[in-house]
C-alpha cells in the first residue's frame, strides 16, 4: 500500500529531512512511527500525503508512483489518504458537520450521500449530537475526534496521523487509539506518528523508529529476522 | 495504457448533475460572503459603479450631442433672402429654377406671411408685431444641397452664384459651426473610448485586489481544502463567482447612477432646448448598451478574480 524505495528528502540549509528510507507497508497494516522530535516523522507523513515531494527515490502510495503524478492528479491522490494532525486543522467558522463533510463536498458527492456519510462518521467518533456546533466550543479530545471523522469520512484506504494524541491525557489517548484499531479492523491502512513510546508499545503493532532522518529500527523486520 | 488505468483508479469522470450542483453552490455561497460583510462589499461596489459610470456617462453625452447634430444636419441648408421688391411670382420662378438644378435636393419656399406667423409663434414679439402696418419680411427660399457634406469651397461658390441673381438680396449658410460641433463630438467620442479602456483596467485591478485580500483572509481554509483533496478548480470557483457578482452589481450600480443623473438633467435640458425652439429631449441608454456594459463588467470581474487566484494558488504551497 505504501512503499518507500531509497527515498530522501533534504531541506536547503538544514540537517533535517529523510535519508534513504526504504520500507513497505502492506494493505490493512497498522504501523506506528516513533522517534525524537526532528527525527523525520512528520516529513515522512508529509511525503505520503503529498504535502511535500521527495528529493530522491521512489515512493508508491496505493499503486501510484508519487514522483510521476501530474499536478492535476495530486488532489485526487490526497482523497485516498486521510490525514490527522496534532493541531486538528479544523475550520473555525464552520460547524462540526461542515468540517467533517468537507472531503465529500470537495469530491463532489450528492447532498444525500454527504449527509448520510458525515452522520455515520460523526456517530463513529461519538459526536453526532455536536454536529451543529462550532469546533471552538469543543474540548481538545473532541476536536481531535472531529479531525479523525474528517479523515475517515470518505473511506480512504490510507489514514495518516501526526501525533494524534500529543495534547491529550492518557485516558483520551487510549480512546483515540481504540478508534484507530477499529478502523484497522475494517481494512484501513494506518500510519501513526507518535513519540509516546509507552502507549505505542501497548498496541502491539509494527513500530518504525526514525533517528536523524534514517530508519533505525523496524520491529517487523527484527521479528522476522 | 498505464495512464488510462490511473485515470480509472482516480474515478474522475464528469457528472453533469454534480457539476451543476457545485456551480450553483459556489454561485450562492459567494453571494452570501458578499452579504456577510455588507459595508466593505458596498464600498467596493460603489467604487466599481463610479468607475464604470464615468465612461458610460461620457458615452451617453456624446450620443446625445450626435443626435443634436443630426437634427441640425437638416440645417445644413442655405437661406436665400429675396429683395423686398421681389414678389410672390419672382419667388416661385426662382424656386422652380433652383429645383431643376442637379446639385439641389430640395427647395422650400417661406412666404412673408408664413415667416410672420412663425415669428409670432416662437418669439415674444407678438404684441409688437401687431403694431406693424405691413409685413416687412421678405420671401425666403430654403435650399438643401443634394450633397449634405458639401465642401466649404463649393458652398462658397454656390452662395456667390445665388447672390449674383438680381432678385436675391442675401444667401447665408450656417454650416461651419455644425462642422466644428461635429469635430468636438468626435473628440469626446474618442475620449470616452480612452476613458473606457483606462477604467476597464481600473475595474480589473479593483476586483483583482479585492479578491486577493479575500484569498489572504482565507489562507487557512484554502490550505485545509487542499489537504482533503480539493482541486485547484474547486478552490478557484467561489472566487471566480465573487468576481462575477462584483462585475454584475458594479455595472448595475453604474447604470443606476447614469439613470439618476440623466433624470436630474432632463428638466434643465428640456428647458434649454425650449429656449432654442427645439423639442430635443435627453435620450437614455440603449438596451444594447446596457446589456453590453453588464456583460463586459462581468467578464472583467471574472478575469480580475482569475488573475488574483492564479497568482495565489501558484504561491501557496502546503506546509
Amino acid at each position: 500500500m505504501i512503499r518507500f524505495d531509497n527515498v530522501s528528502k533534504s531541506y536547503p540549509g538544514s540537517d533535517g529531512g529523510l535519508r534513504e528510507i526504504s520500507l513497505h507497508i502492506p494493505p490493512g497494516e497498522m504501523v506506528f512511527l516513533t522517534g525524537h522530535s526532528g527525527a523525520g516523522k512528520s516529513t515522512l507523513l508529509k511525503l505520503v500525503g503529498l504535502l511535500e515531494r521527495s528529493s530522491r527515490g521512489q515512493l508508491w502510495v496505493n499503486k501510484h508512483n508519487l514522483s510521476r503524478l501530474k499536478p492535476a492528479e495530486i488532489p485526487l491522490l490526497r482523497r485516498q489518504v486521510g490525514m490527522i494532525f496534532q493541531d486538528h486543522r479544523l475550520l473555525a467558522d464552520r460547524t462540526v458537520f461542515d468540517n467533517v463533510a468537507l472531503p465529500l463536498v470537495v469530491a463532489g458527492l450528492g447532498r444525500q450521500e454527504i449527509r448520510r456519510r458525515t452522520q455515520a462518521a460523526l456517530d463513529k467518533v461519538g459526536l453526532l449530537k455536536k454536529a451543529r456546533v462550532l469546533p471552538v466550543t469543543l474540548s481538545g479530545g473532541e476536536q481531535q475526534r472531529v479531525g479523525i471523522a474528517r479523515a475517515v469520512v470518505s473511506k480512504p484506504p490510507v489514514v495518516l496521523a501526526d501525533e494524534p494524541t500529543g495534547n491529550l491525557d492518557p485516558e483520551l489517548s487510549r480512546e483515540i487509539m481504540q478508534l484507530f484499531q477499529e478502523f484497522n479492523q475494517v481494512g484501513v491502512t494506518l500510519l501513526i506518528a507518535s513519540h509516546d513510546l509507552a502507549l505505542v508499545e501497548t498496541m502491539q503493532k509494527r513500530i518504525l523508529t526514525l533517528e536523524q532522518g534514517r530508519l533505525l529500527r523496524d520491529s517487523h523486520n527484527s521479528e522476522s529476522a | 495504457m498505464k495512464a488510462r488505468k490511473r485515470q480509472q483508479g482516480f474515478n474522475n469522470g464528469f457528472r453533469p448533475a454534480i457539476w451543476l450542483g457545485r456551480h450553483g453552490q459556489a454561485l450562492f455561497s459567494s453571494l452570501g460572503r458578499l452579504w456577510r460583510r455588507p459595508l466593505g462589499s458596498f464600498m467596493t461596489l460603489l467604487v466599481l459603479g463610479i468607475a464604470i459610470a464615468l465612461p458610460l456617462g461620457l458615452h451617453l453625452l456624446v450620443n446625445n450631442l450626435q443626435q443634436l447634430a443630426a437634427q441640425w444636419d437638416s440645417g445644413a441648408s442655405i437661406s436665400v433672402f429675396l429683395k423686398e421688391s421681389a414678389g410672390e411670382k419672382a419667388a416661385k420662378t426662382l424656386l422652380n429654377a433652383l429645383q431643376a438644378k442637379e446639385n439641389i435636393r430640395e427647395v422650400r419656399h417661406i412666404s412673408p406671411q408664413q415667416a410672420m406667423e412663425e415669428f409670432r409663434q416662437y418669439s415674444d414679439f407678438a404684441s409688437a408685431l401687431e403694431l406693424l402696418d405691413d409685413n416687412p419680411l421678405p420671401h425666403v427660399l430654403l435650399v438643401y444641397p443634394r450633397d449634405a457634406k458639401i465642401s466649404a469651397q463649393d458652398l462658397q461658390d454656390f452662395l456667390r452664384e445665388l447672390e449674383n441673381r438680381p432678385e436675391v438680396e442675401l444667401a447665408l449658410a450656417d454650416l461651419q459651426w455644425v462642422e466644428r460641433f461635429q469635430g468636438i463630438t468626435r473628440i469626446l467620442q474618442r475620449a470616452a473610448l480612452v476613458l473606457a479602456l483606462l477604467l476597464s483596467l481600473a475595474v480589473l485591478l479593483i476586483i483583482g485586489n479585492t479578491i486577493r485580500l479575500e484569498i489572504q483572509g482565507r489562507r487557512d481554509e484554502i490550505g485545509i481544502i487542499k489537504l482533503v483533496g480539493g482541486s485547484d478548480a474547486f478552490i478557484r470557483r467561489p472566487f471566480l463567482y465573487e468576481g462575477f457578482w462584483y462585475g454584475l452589481f458594479g455595472s448595475l450600480i453604474a447604470i443606476a447612477l447614469i439613470f439618476v443623473s440623466a433624470l436630474a438633467l432632463q428638466d434643465p435640458v428640456s428647458h434649454l432646448a425650449a429656449l432654442y425652439q427645439s423639442n430635443f429631449r435627453l435620450s437614455g441608454l440603449a438596451m444594447t448598451t446596457v446589456f453590453s456594459v453588464i456583460g463586459i463588467s462581468i467578464l472583467l470581474g471574472i478575469l480580475g478574480a482569475w488573475i488574483a487566484v492564479r497568482q495565489h494558488l501558484g504561491e501557496m504551497e502546503l506546509d
